[in-house]
């Protein structure tokens, strides 16, 4: 029963991280500010949704898989983000965060 | 459930679809692209075509990836937009896409236990696959089995589209200059952390490709998946380390050698079960036993699929990264 209410609120959790994760890769500003949401989305949603189905496996192979995914997703995922991050400032000549452009009435 | 998860997949198929068509860059297309079989391979399982979603996902998502960027690192970024509207075209693929719509009215129910492909020989196959082979999973059966002349045939394909691949490309000199487009050439060298990365994952990769390929007896697998799977692990060493390094750990010669190899097991193990007085490709008489002969020559024909799929794979992949770039 515990587990169970744990287990939901990992997942819902994952789920609102995940979400908040795409809202920030939609709105925010620039490339570096997009990753850094983006990136919600592969350390918060990733380990609270496995980690949330994981308490439902109780202790069997599946739990293992599950482990197992969760490190190979750990490993791939901010070496992906190093990647991008990598091109992106070799590719532009001005790697400083551009600010918003100021609105001016 | 599973219709609710099948509309969110099959709309964003089509919204993936439509934007690949859309986008004027290429290197967009491409990932795309990508999204497009990681979709489709989703799809594939909720239908629970597991082999087929493994395919799809190793082909599809990693390995076409792959080989379209290296395309893509000999072309320009952008698409060369035609002038004017091109009419005919745009009919033949309205006219095309209509009669294909309305064909499907006439289809029966998605998984509608009557319909003919139901009621035909599948449920011979799944009568007959535990008593003739012993085997779990039928669709390897089906593959290797029962259907080996079509396998035979895909196998043949593959052969000849790496044969072309390579022929195509291939710049014509007996020593390349083996330089490449130059991200390719070089590797990831100066890029310590995906180099450290990915070599520690490049076992895992090819260990799971031998677990597919001798598995497939019992659970989703198989050689197409695990041939894509270890090609992948073979060409991301190739990515990581630079083009020579990867040509050196596998040489032309040798990747022939693997491509048509594979392809002559296959064959062989046919030729075989003749001269032991059976049909081609009947692995019935290949040892005393009917059913361990099944099983012998089905692993010997999955080995051979798997063996032509890594070496044309990695062919194929060579001969884009040898190359190039256009002036």
């Amino acid at each position: 029963m515990i587990v169970d209410v744990l287990s939901f609120v990992m997942l819902a959790l994952g789920g609102f991280f995940v979400f908040l994760g795409g809202l920030g890769a939609l709105r925010l500003p620039d490339l570096y500010t997009r990753m850094h949401a983006a990136s919600l989305t592969d350390s918060f949603g990733t380990i609270l949704t496995l980690g949330g189905i994981m308490l439902q496996s109780c202790w069997s192979l599946a739990t293992v898989k599950l482990l197992t995914i969760l490190f190979f997703l750990m490993m791939t995922g901010p070496t992906a983000s190093y990647a991008l991050a990598n091109a992106a400032l070799l590719s532009v000549d001005d790697p400083e965060p551009h600010p918003p452009p100021a609105t001016e009435t | 459930m599973v219709t609710l998860f099948g509309l969110v997949l099959l709309t964003l198929l089509v919204v993936t679809a439509v934007a690949i068509v859309i986008t004027p860059n290429l290197f967009v297309a491409v990932m795309l692209m990508s999204i497009f079989s990681l979709i489709m391979a989703a799809t594939f399982f909720i239908l629970d075509a597991a082999d087929v979603a493994l395919t799809e996902a190793a082909i599809g998502a990693g390995m076409s990836t792959i080989l379209f960027l290296g395309a893509l690192a000999l072309l320009a970024e952008r698409e060369q937009r035609s002038r004017g509207r091109q009419w005919l075209p745009l009919a033949v693929v309205a006219l095309t896409g209509f009669t294909l719509i309305y064909a499907t009215f006439d289809k029966p129910r998605l998984g509608d236990p009557s319909a003919p492909v139901h009621q035909h020989v599948a449920p011979w196959y799944l009568e007959q696959t535990p008593v003739l082979m012993e085997m779990s999973n039928v669709v390897t059966a089906v593959l290797a089995g029962f259907r080996a002349y079509d396998t035979l045939g895909e196998v043949l394909v593959i052969l000849t589209a790496g044969l072309g691949v390579m022929l195509i490309l291939a710049s014509g000199r007996p020593e390349p200059s083996r330089r490449g487009p130059a991200a390719v050439a070089g590797g990831l060298r100066h890029h310590l952390i995906p180099r450290v990365v990915g070599q520690l994952l490049i076992p895992f990769i090819v260990l799971f490709g031998l677990y597919l390929q001798f598995h497939g007896e019992f659970g989703p697998g198989g050689g197409f998946q695990a041939g894509a799977i270890i090609a992948v692990g073979i060409v991301l060493h190739a990515l990581l380390e630079g083009e020579a390094a990867g040509r050196a750990i596998l040489p032309t010669r040798v990747l022939v050698g693997l491509m048509a190899g594979g392809a002559l097991l296959f064959c062989a193990v046919g030729i075989a079960g003749m001269l032991l007085g059976g049909n081609f490709l009947d692995y019935a008489v290949l040892a005393a036993n009917p059913v361990a002969g099944q099983q012998l020559g089905i692993h010997l024909v999955e080995a051979g699929v798997g063996i032509t799929v890594t070496g044309t794979l990695v062919a194929a992949f060579h001969a884009f990264a040898d190359r190039e770039p256009a002036a």
